[in-house]
């Protein structure tokens, strides 16, 4: 009895003094000036191409700075949004990761600055020449009042048409490049019985990608940028944004009525295999066509700008910064150096199917799409997508919860007044 | 309980002797106790007040502005067409989610008890379903449910048109309110369906349990004087297993409300937020939306609703231990 009771006492104070000192050790940062140094690298880059793109880009840097050791912090899902969930916490909690992934522009990039929760790069881009590397359309979307905040890896494009060559062939059909050849290109394409158009959005980001190409086709790149940077006099219930909105519906009309239920791959499936002709999606499309359905580029399928968007690049784009309460920040600029240098990302790209934002990128390592593609970044005018690093996050939900209703409402006047009033309480 | 928290100094005071094997008693399931409560203040109640704390801030982007907001979160979020489609769908999710797992545990369990071969292995196959997470479960279920490809193949190739599952934007009935439409959303039947496949071994194995306690001896006197099958279940099983079905009710209700994974991997938001719950409307809020603020009211309106189901049990039972 007696030694039952010395038992459990022994065992509650070990559980007592392992709950005390679990609660004092969390959020002290442990120096660890003694041993190797570490960096951890947070991303959502835990799909097979992405990783494989990651650690070889991993390994160019641990041949130049064999004494830091790199730990690979990718979390998975959602496209991201766990990922975000955890780094969350983590900035808040002042212990932030070596350096993370987000996107260019003014989305969660730019809530990370104005919060200061990120360090300007300036000299370091001055002491590896990259404002002459990169396109300055690209590096002002990194820049905030002079100060450039982030390094960008990989480029993508999200205006893209793509399509079943094989069905616009047998209908004598062409790509449409503005919206009333789309339209009169799916009258026939509805006739014969085929989807014209595939929607997928399970994610509930797929038709606001489709709505801001929309958007951009019908305001023309200026406008839609100075609509999305909130610029005075710009509104969402201008006559431009309701024509926008009821285009997009009445493409909505010819679109399959599951489009709830998919996911992206699955509406590039049905053009693949010709049950619908086109879908509008970002040239990640492109690597489930070429990798999980073995399609040759322009010939197994094709693409184009989507209507009314020539000329203009809607991009997407991978970046890394440095958070500005990291108390040991050499790790994290050597591993940027990498990062933003024509030998690491010439590694990385081809791999995860992005191409080099660098203008003096190997063109010779890309299929023919991402060749056509770095041929557009380099001459068209660049814009952001809204779910993709146009707008900060509580617009883009708000904005993807008015989607939701627009759906299903049809009703073009509610749906611009609904997101002008969330453009008034989240500012652009 | 509460009357040993008062000695709480007693070892250290006078009266040594006589005192001491009932110090050393009372002393004891207060140290063995102080781990996880101080656990539980710290990592529940904690959490909860600073929950509550934010919900009344402006901490609605990465910046922590933590001024003070009064309630001004909760009219953004209780105004919102999405919450208040949430709350509409919660109810009738809790509701027919319950009363699916009681209807279908129970017949399972009334089947299993006719003293059948092998019962054990059917017991098995029915728990089974429990084993696996949610996330598998709505993921199994959004590909069998999804309108043009699953089990609607198989009534198209019968010549039944199939429904639309968990993409239908009707209302049964359907009554307007402002933009909302009040009823039972036709899509959430689907997600209802999954729920209750899973959770149905539960209330299942619990009900096994109840019926097993029944003695023997009630069901012969019922027999004995002459009541047929049906009159005994409904006058002598049922009543008896009343306590079974409100432990099943309130276990439920909780899973119900906490519902996040189901949804998240079937069918998200759904049209028009047919099958959107609080708990998918929060993480979206919060981690999508930077909406700290926002987020921490829609979880304090959920601790709220929990509440409401919860207490009440807790108080009965609390007071049937008095």
């Amino acid at each position: 009895m007696r030694l039952k009771r010395k038992v459990a006492m022994a065992l509650t104070s070990v559980v007592a003094i392992g709950a005390l000192s679990a609660c004092g050790s969390t959020p002290s940062k442990t120096p660890a000036a003694s041993g190797p140094k570490k960096l951890q690298i947070f991303s959502w880059w835990t799909g097979v191409a992405s990783s494989k793109a990651l650690n070889s880009l991993i390994g160019v840097f641990n041949k130049k700075y064999p004494g830091i050791k790199v730990i690979n912090e990718a979390v998975a899902g959602g496209a991201g949004s766990n990922a975000k969930a955890v780094l969350a916490s983590r900035m808040e909690a002042n212990n932030p990761p070596g350096t993370f992934q987000v996107h260019a522009g003014g989305g969660t990039l730019l809530s990370w600055i104005n919060a200061g929760y990120m360090a300007p790069l300036n000299s370091l881009y001055k002491q590896q020449g990259w404002y002459q590397d990169f396109p300055k359309s690209l590096l002002k979307m990194l820049t905030v009042k002079g100060n450039i905040y982030a390094v960008p890896v990989d480029m993508q494009r999200s205006n893209v048409l793509w399509y079943n060559p094989a069905i616009f062939k047998k209908y004598n059909l062409t790509p449409p490049t503005t919206f009333s050849q789309f339209f009169a290109d799916a009258k026939v394409l509805k006739a014969h019985n085929i989807t014209p158009l595939a929607v997928a959005n399970h994610g509930n980001w797929e038709t606001t990608l489709l709505y801001s190409d929309v958007l951009l086709g019908t305001l023309g790149p200026t406008q839609y940028e100075n609509l999305l940077t909130g610029k005075a006099g710009t509104s969402w219930t201008s006559p431009g944004v309701v024509q926008a909105t009821k285009t997009f519906l009445k493409m909505m009309q010819y679109a399959n009525t599951d489009y709830s239920a998919l996911h992206w791959q699955q509406a590039d499936q049905m053009v693949a295999q010709g049950k619908a002709a086109m879908n509008v999606m970002g040239d990640w499309a492109q690597g489930y066509f070429t990798t999980a359905l073995n399609l040759k580029p322009g010939t197994g399928f094709g693409w184009a700008a989507t209507p009314g968007s020539q000329g203009t690049f809607a991009m997407v784009s991978d970046v890394f910064g440095l958070p500005a309460k990291l108390s040991n920040k050499t790790a994290t600029k050597d591993f940027l150096k990498v990062l933003g240098s024509k030998a690491g990302q010439d590694t990385f790209n081809p791999l995860k199917g992005t191409f080099s934002p660098r203008l003096d990128a190997n063109t010779s390592l890309y299929d023919a799409y991402s060749r056509s593609a770095m041929a557009s970044f380099k001459k068209d005018q660049l814009v952001l997508v809204i779910g993709q690093g146009a707008a900060n996050p509580g617009f883009t939900q708000a904005f993807e919860n008015d989607m939701v209703t627009l759906l299903s409402s049809k009703n073009a006047t509610a749906f611009t007044t609904a997101v002008e009033s969330a453009a008034q309480s989240n500012p652009l | 309980m509460a009357q040993e928290v008062l000695p709480v100094k007693a070892p250290k005071t006078s009266k040594p002797l006589r005192r001491r094997h009932r110090t050393g008693d009372s002393w004891m399931p207060i140290l063995t106790l102080a781990p996880s409560i101080g656990l539980l203040a710290i990592f529940v109640y904690g959490f909860i007040g600073w929950s509550g704390y934010v919900s009344f801030t402006n901490w609605n982007s990465f910046i922590p502005t933590l001024t003070w907001a009064g309630f001004r979160n909760y009219v953004t979020v209780l105004t919102s067409f999405r919450f208040q489609s949430d709350l509409r769908n919660i109810f009738f999710f809790t509701i027919l989610f319950i009363l699916g797992v009681l209807v279908v545990g129970l017949i399972l369990a009334l089947l299993i008890d006719q003293k059948i071969r092998a019962e054990s292995l059917f017991r098995s196959i029915f728990i089974f379903p429990m084993a696996i997470s949610f996330v598998v479960t709505g993921v199994i279920w959004s590909w069998l449910l999804n309108p043009t490809t699953g089990v609607n193949l198989i009534l198209k190739s019968l010549g039944i048109p199939g429904p639309q599952w968990f993409l239908s934007t009707r209302f049964v009935p359907t009554i307007h309110l402002g933009q909302l439409s009040i009823g039972i959303p036709i899509a959430l039947l689907a997600v209802v369906l999954a729920a209750v496949w899973q959770m149905s071994g539960f209330s299942m194995a619990v009900y096994l349990g109840g019926l097993r306690a029944i003695p023997e001896e009630l069901k012969e006197a019922a027999r004995m004087d002459g009541a047929s099958a049906w009159r005994t279940f409904w006058s002598v099983i049922f009543p008896n297993l009343k306590g079974t079905t409100a432990t099943i009710v309130v276990v439920e209700a909780a899973a119900s409300l906490k519902v996040f994974g189901l949804i998240y991997a079937m069918t998200g938001a759904g049209q028009d937020f047919t099958t959107d719950m609080p708990n998918l409307n929060m993480f979206q809020t919060t981690f999508s939306g930077d909406a700290f603020a926002q987020g921490a009211a829609i979880a304090m309106l959920l601790l709220l609703l929990m509440a409401a189901f919860t207490v009440p049990y807790v108080l009965s039972v609390l007071r049937g231990e008095r």
